[in-house]
């Protein structure tokens, strides 16, 4: 099951630098633990992120095996017009997942 | 050999501070209790505050999912029967563990979810730990978050209680020694950097940083027996639910947290 969750200013005004928070479960299994009888865990893990506003990428992030599950980002931004933020998570084994949120800029 | 191990972990324990005394089982007076959050840092806090950084909420939305979703051959959902849980799930988590009348013995929030499945579903109960049985039951919980934790009074019930406070108050392991012996008597102390707390149980399932994922009372309760050397109890033995029991009642009055952070 994978579920997430985002945080988006619903208001700002024009020219403000806001703080956007996204959370997504993913187990971010490394590829390098064992089980009990030595076989290897495959890897499985978010490979990467990207925040785009009205179709334009504004924040990327790359994601390595020594992340910690359920992966949090926050990063900042500038508002300059209402519109729409869409978040992208890819990873592993067809790992795929959206969400967004909108922002109205006053 | 054996002596000689008791000794070294017994040093360990007089080093962290806590010297094995006789019992004298000082229950925390109800004005000093605190829950592990105020035993927390200040980053840890701010995560569990923020709906959107607490990674437990993860599990509240996953929960929800199943909640609607049909299972089992009777072909309902939890939904089909309870409605919303805003409003039929609220205050449940905070008189949990409750007794069972058709099995005579108390059942936690995780067996009472399981008997619904096996019961009013007739679909498989859910594997302890697993994640879709630690969603629901931190979903229900999450409808009793703010409210106060009113033990169920049920005269039945009050046996099981006992014992669990037995079970509390007594030495076992290797390292002979009683939960009351941390969490009343030394919860002011650390533990190889770690906060002994006050052992209340107001924020489960929990997201523990240190496990990566929401976890149950019960594999916390285990991990601390496991931390005196002693037998442990398997998921969902009386033992455990009876300890759960009387940790609540010890815990009486306290808003449910669920779900918490913890390190
Ligand atoms: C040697 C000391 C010690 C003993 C004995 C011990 N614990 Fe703990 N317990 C701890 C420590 C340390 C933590 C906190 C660990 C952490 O957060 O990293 C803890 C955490 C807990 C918590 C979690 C509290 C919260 O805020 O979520 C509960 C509940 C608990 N213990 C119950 C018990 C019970 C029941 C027993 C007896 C079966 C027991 N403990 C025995 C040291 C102990
Ligand atoms: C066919 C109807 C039915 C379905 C489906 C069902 N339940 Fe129940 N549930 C009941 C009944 C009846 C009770 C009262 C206890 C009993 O008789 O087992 C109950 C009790 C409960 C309680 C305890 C409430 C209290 O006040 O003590 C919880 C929690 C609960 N159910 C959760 C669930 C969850 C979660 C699901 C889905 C996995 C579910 N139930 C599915 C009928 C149902």
């Amino acid at each position: 099951m994978t579920a997430a969750l985002i945080n988006v200013p619903k208001k700002a005004k024009a020219g403000d630098i806001i703080e956007i928070k996204a959370l997504t479960s993913h187990v971010m299994e490394t590829g390098y633990r064992h089980t009990a009888t030595g076989e290897v865990i495959p890897r499985d893990i978010i490979t990467s992120f990207t925040c785009r506003f009205e179709g334009d990428e504004v924040f990327r992030a790359d994601f390595f095996p020594a992340t910690a599950a359920n992966p949090f980002i926050s990063f900042f931004t500038n508002a300059s017009k209402s519109g729409k933020f869409d978040f992208e998570w890819i990873g592993d084994n067809g790992f795929s997942q959206t969400a967004s949120a909108s922002i109205t800029v006053e | 050999m054996k002596a000689t191990a008791t000794i070294v972990l017994t040093s360990l324990l007089i080093v962290a501070g806590i010297v094995p005394r006789p019992l004298i089982a000082t229950e925390i007076p109800a004005s000093e209790r605190r829950s592990g959050y105020t035993f927390m840092g200040a980053e840890t806090r701010a995560m569990q505050d923020d709906d959107t950084t607490n990674p437990g909420m993860l599990g509240v939305l996953d929960g929800e999912a199943l909640w609607n979703r049909k299972a089992g051959s009777a072909g309902k959902s939890c939904a089909g029967c309870h409605q919303d849980a805003k409003v039929t799930m609220k205050g449940v988590a905070a008189r949990y563990p409750a007794y069972d009348k058709e099995l005579s013995r108390p059942v936690n929030l995780e067996q009472r979810i399981n008997l619904c499945r096996t019961r009013h579903q007739q679909a498989e109960p859910l594997a302890y730990e697993k994640h879709e049985l630690l969603a629901l039951t931190t979903y229900v919980a999450e409808q009793s978050r703010g409210m106060p934790i009113t033990p169920d009074p049920t005269p039945e019930l009050q046996p099981f209680v006992a014992k669990g406070r037995d079970l509390f108050m007594h030495r076992q392991g290797q390292l002979n020694i009683a939960c009351t012996n941390c969490h009343d008597d030394n919860w002011d102390k650390h533990l190889a950097g770690a906060a002994i707390t006050q052992a209340m149980p107001t924020g489960y399932p929990i997201y523990r940083l240190d496990w990566q994922s929401l976890g149950s009372l019960e594999r916390r309760l285990r991990n601390c027996i496991t931390g005196q050397r002693a037998q442990n109890y398997d998921y969902g033995a009386v033992e455990l639910v009876e300890l759960e029991l009387y940790l609540m009642a010890r815990a009486r009055g306290m808003p449910i947290e669920t779900p918490a952070v913890r390190p």
